[in-house]
């Protein structure tokens, strides 16, 4: 059964979409009923940070390896978790309307990070697109990917724990944090969390296959 | 190996005046055109944020072209004489004086045509040299790596301004002290302490990963 995540991943999606908008939450100041956008936005960013470390490792065995079907790997990964990025925005954009009133704000250092992020990636997509010599393009792209990934890392990772961020859980807005969640909401989180990045190592499973037979074509 | 790099690099710079030139002229076209566009009527952070975006787009346009005369034969030379990680670290330390001088020059005409806000001095000279070591080391590996995309230009700026982004943003919250007045007793170390450990993190990171860069 080598395709049981793919199962999974399906059935946990679907009892999360569900379920989660179904189950009791608790009452929190501010959050109210949005609280339940944490079993979707958050789990469809682990997926897309889950992709970006993904073609981290395939970026580092194109370096160390030197090979050219780690590299077609790296670059689908990025462009999986790329496409991850848009939901994981769009949500997020549509619950700061209604709880902060304003769809984007510079205030919080988590959404810089994401702008960041993203701009990031574009510029990984437009190297590529730039050189034409195909191992040179891999050794090229491979560094780039190492060097912004630990700087993407950087930006959403360290600076947002040195500032107050506005998100839940950071600067004392309630939320995720330990306390704030309780048994109800772990029950969907988690799954949720396992679903989406289970969902997302399917896509990517195909968009490989997609790029092998391509090449085949092209041979 | 090291030393006599740094001393070619520095002795091609002053035989072509025309890039050393052309750079004093570059920064203080810029500022004056700032100076005309503000007509002096800028409060402290704003004059702290101009500050740095001058710098930032000085330094990405001249350390642009930093890797875009090693090609071809010079390429070839390079690579048979050198070990990459004699280069890249050779690389780094030209960049980092340059930009240091670039900085302070960009200060001097700033000052000048705009007016100096800094009160805390000894503090700003340490954040414009530690930010001077972090431009330094990401724009020489992105450097590297524009001029081995065809040369383009904009590829560049493109790849750039991203990853500075973490170092800027940490830079103009402790130049805003600086600018501040804010005494040394006051000053958030945590911050001068990321800007340390970033820098540190990009030089590895560029030590690291040039070799792969080097061998073509």
């Amino acid at each position: 059964m080598k395709n049981w995540y793919k199962i999974l991943s399906v059935i946990l999606i679907s009892y999360t979409l569900v379920w989660g908008l179904l189950n009791p939450v608790p009452r929190l100041d501010i959050l109210n009923e949005t609280i339940r956008n944490v079993y979707y936005h958050v789990p469809i960013w682990f997926a897309m940070l889950f992709m970006m470390t993904v073609s981290l490792i395939q970026s580092l065995f194109t370096l160390t390896k030197n090979n050219l079907a780690n590299d077609s790997k790296a670059y689908n990964a990025a462009i999986i978790g790329f496409f991850f990025a848009m939901p994981g925005l769009t949500t997020g954009c549509m619950w700061a309307k209604y709880t902060w009133g304003t769809w984007w704000t510079f205030q919080d250092p988590k959404l810089n990070g994401v702008a960041i992020s993203i701009l990031i990636y574009l510029a990984y997509f437009i190297l590529r697109f730039s050189v034409d010599d195909e191992i040179k393009r891999a050794r090229i792209s491979a560094v780039y990917n190492v060097f912004a990934f630990v700087m993407m890392n950087v930006f959403i990772m360290v600076l947002p724990r040195l500032t107050d961020s506005l998100h839940p859980g950071n600067g004392g807005n309630p939320a995720f944090a330990k306390y704030d969640m309780d048994n109800n909401m772990r029950m969907v989180f988690y799954p949720a969390v396992i679903g989406w990045i289970f969902f997302s190592y399917w896509l990517f499973d195909l968009k490989n296959k997609i790029s092998f037979i391509k090449n085949k074509l092209n041979d | 190996m090291i030393l006599s790099l740094i001393k070619k690099e520095l002795l091609l710079e002053f035989r072509q005046k025309s890039t050393i030139g052309g750079v004093v002229v570059y920064v203080v076209g810029t500022i004056f055109v700032s100076a005309l566009c503000f007509k002096g009527h800028l409060d402290k952070p704003t004059w702290n944020a101009l500050f740095w975006i001058i710098t930032l787009f000085t330094s990405v346009t001249i350390s642009g072209k930093s890797f875009l005369k090693e090609t071809g034969g010079q390429a070839l030379y390079n690579y048979l004489h050198y070990s990459p990680t004699q280069f890249i670290v050779a690389k780094t330390i030209y960049n980092m004086v340059f930009m240091l001088a670039l900085s302070l020059i960009t200060f001097f005409f700033y000052g000048f045509f705009i007016k100096n806000e800094v009160e805390n001095f000894s503090l700003f000279l340490l954040v414009l040299t530690l930010a001077s070591t972090g431009l330094a080391a990401i724009l020489s590996l992105m450097s590297a790596i524009a001029s081995k995309a065809n040369g383009n230009f904009a590829i560049m700026s493109i790849l750039s301004f991203p990853v500075l982004m973490p170092l800027i943003l940490v830079v103009i919250r402790i130049s805003k002290q600086a600018v501040d007045g804010i005494e040394w007793a006051g000053v958030g170390l945590n911050f001068i302490g990321i800007l340390i450990a970033l820098n540190v993190l990009t030089i590895a990171l560029s030590f690291l990963l040039f070799p792969y860069l080097w061998r073509d």
